[in-house]
């Protein structure tokens, strides 16, 4: 077949369906008492004509909610689940993990606990000898090798795990959710490895929620929901696309969308998000976030502009209103301004934001003129901070310093 | 897959390196934090040995026209304890390991294969007591010892094949577990281990030298103590004795192993 070079991956009208039974007889005595009564089933269509295919080299994302059937296609890629019809076509070796540390043992030393893992992914007892050290080494745990596992704290032992994760040979990297852990020098780690592998000819296959992660690294990503394939394609896309189904909104099926007013005064034309001067939605901590935003002015008023940043569920979170810098009697003239405000770094902590923007009048009173976020228009951009200081967490960043009395 | 490819796959580096992972970890953490150790596990024969020595050699007395016969019951509880350890171990492996299972896609054969290997190397540690007792009782050895390998091999596809078809009816019933502890009852007192084939009245002889298990303990302890034992060949007085206990061996395995490896594909849901 001439797709075995140019795909890894390739499944074709794949279905999945668990029978479960209705009262569970795995004793015989059940067996016996209910010989002749048929057993009752229940079939649950987990996984519902999946077709797609992955390039060799390429990082290709998965995302879905939970119970969408995505951890179900991850087991039957990785061979642990058989497909009940169709076809999964691997072509190359396939790391064939799920989570990290599988068969990790308390009582085992790192040592041996290394020895095991690497068996269980399928590396020769010389092979992970001759890569120990390197394992060791990216773990930074050489004072600890020789140490029972029991006694390693669990960012410890994720380190050892991802450790060992990325020795084993393959081709194909099967990877589920594994960033949500470890502290953050360490996730800087993983994801420079990440960079690496998606420099290398390895293919990588990511289920994540992470929808940051999708961007930044992935080169397609697909989308399932309901067992079935919804999107697929640029991993920008899928992000909003999965951010639309994951919204508030979307579970209530659209109808709280609040409506803008019509036709008012002072309209909002246009949002943007910037990085300097470059259109972004991803901060890292050091950076400063800054919103563009355009007012058609159609009847000169007094208004008040402010900017704010919204939870994930859509509730308010914070805002600086432009009565600071403009004054409390800032009438802007008739035709289209362009307004920008500066967030100053290092006040949210990594996490994802809604935006929006609103024009009122003036007051402690005010009444909206036109707002916008997305709770009135799901197509509002977010704002994803991705890196954790590794000295401050929580809800915000708090301002301040230690000394030595 | 094709026999060929199978074979392949089945010695393939990795999956050797993985058995013998599991079995190394299985000794580290079986006797973890006992302070004999290793030492229970010939020290738990060995006294069980000791109580029916003096059972059958001063109190009911039936051992005494055995010859050797300290030897030929240690032999047999060594043999005995190999089986059972192999089958007991090899049923709970796939259960035990669900947590591999369902995250991991290796062959599963190699857990069930790893813990008949833990026990074949329990045995021959067993054996080294067993060549110590025979050296005490004057035992002579000879090279007919060599010639009892094919039969301990002949126990280890019964025990690997009975250990498959147990792992994969005790993933889809748990009573299986109780079942096989009364059956392996019946069969520590169906086969020659504490007697001699010689005192069994004859009709019930002929059912009992049927089990495969009674002639590869017969031929076992005529190779490797003295030919003076009755094997099953002189009970029916016809090599086709052997044979058939041959046939039904290898019939058990390959159909367990073909069971098995059906059913093994559901493993991961069923766990």
């Amino acid at each position: 077949m001439s797709s075995d070079e140019e795909f890894a991956l390739v499944v074709e009208n794949l279905h999945k369906t668990f029978r479960l039974p209705h009262d569970r007889k795995n004793s015989l005595k059940s067996r016996l008492i209910n010989f002749g009564s048929r057993q009752t089933y229940e079939t649950f269509h987990v996984l519902n004509n999946i077709n797609f295919s992955v390039k060799k080299g390429e990082f290709f994302g998965i995302v879905g909610r939970n119970g969408s059937g995505k951890s179900t296609l991850l087991k039957t890629i990785g061979k642990i689940y058989y497909p009940t019809s169709g076809k999964v076509q691997v072509n190359g070796t396939l790391t064939p993990f799920i989570e990290l540390g599988i068969g990790f043992n308390a009582e085992l030393t790192g040592r041996e606990n290394v020895f095991l893992n690497g068996a269980i992914l399928g590396l020769t007892r010389k092979e992970t000898e001759e890569k120990y050290d390197e394992i060791v080494g990216f773990a930074e745990l050489e004072k600890f090798m020789d140490q029972k596992l029991k006694n390693y704290s669990s960012g410890m032992q994720v380190r050892l795990a991802f450790a060992i994760a990325i020795q084993a040979h393959n081709d194909i990297m099967l990877i589920d959710e594994v960033l949500a852990v470890g502290d953050s020098s360490f996730q800087r780690k993983c994801f420079e490895v990440f960079r690496q592998i998606k420099n290398s000819d390895k293919t990588v296959i990511l289920v994540t929620h992470d929808m940051g992660v999708v961007q930044e690294f992935c080169d397609r990503a697909l989308m399932i929901q309901d067992s079935k394939v919804i999107a697929m394609g640029k991993p920008r896309e899928i992000a909003l696309r999965y951010e639309l189904a994951n919204s508030p909104d979307a579970t209530t099926k659209d109808v709280t969308t609040l409506e803008r007013p019509k036709d008012p005064a002072i309209k909002i034309t246009n949002f943007r998000l910037l990085s300097g001067d470059r259109p972004s939605q991803r901060y890292s901590i050091d950076d400063k976030i800054t919103a563009e935003i355009e007012i058609e002015v159609r009847k000169p008023t007094e208004v008040q502009i402010n900017f704010f940043f919204l939870k994930a569920d859509g509730a308010y979170m914070a805002g600086i209103n432009s009565t600071n810098e403009f004054g409390a009697g800032y009438k802007p003239t008739k035709g289209t301004h362009l307004l920008r405000c500066e967030i100053d770094p290092g006040q949210l902590t990594k996490g994802e934001y809604g935006v929006g923007v609103g024009v009122y009048t003036p007051g402690y009173v005010p009444e909206i003129i036109d707002v916008i976020d997305k709770n009135y228009d799901t197509k509002m951009p977010s704002v994803t901070i991705v890196d954790k200081s590794l000295y401050k967490d929580g809800d915000f960043y708090l301002q301040g310093k230690w000394s030595k009395a | 897959m094709k026999p060929a490819v199978f074979i392949n796959n089945f010695f393939k580096p990795s999956n050797m390196s993985l058995i013998r992972e599991l079995v190394v970890t299985d000794f580290k953490l079986r006797y973890q934090g006992s302070v004999l150790g290793y030492v229970w596990s010939l020290l738990k024969p060995l006294l069980l040995f000791g109580v029916l020595y003096i059972v059958f050699t001063r109190i009911v007395r039936f051992g005494d026209s055995v010859p050797y016969y300290p030897v030929y019951l240690l032999l047999g509880l060594v043999l005995w304890n190999f089986f059972m350890e192999a089958t007991v171990n090899g049923m709970n492996a796939i259960t035990g390991r669900g947590d591999l299972i369902r995250k991991v896609s290796i062959p599963k054969y190699v857990i069930v294969i790893s813990t008949t290997a833990s026990a074949l190397i329990n045995f021959f540690l067993n054996m080294i007591v067993v060549f110590a007792f025979m050296l005490l009782s004057g035992v002579p050895f000879t090279s007919r010892i060599f010639l009892s390998l094919p039969f301990i091999a002949e126990l280890v596809i019964l025990s690997l094949g009975l250990a498959f078809l147990l792992a994969t009816l005790f993933v889809k019933f748990r009573d299986m577990g109780h079942i096989w502890e009364v059956v392996l009852q019946v069969l520590f007192y169906a086969t020659p281990i504490l007697y001699a084939f010689d005192k069994v009245p004859e009709k019930v002889l002929y059912i009992m030298a049927l089990s495969p298990l009674a002639q590869i303990f017969q031929d076992v302890r005529t190779t490797i103590i003295t030919p003076d034992y009755i094997t099953t060949q002189e009970v029916f007085g016809t090599p086709l004795a052997r044979w058939l206990s041959y046939l039904v061996v290898i019939l058990i395995a390959l159909m367990a192993g073909l069971y098995f490896r059906k059913s093994s594909r559901k493993f991961a849901e069923e766990l």
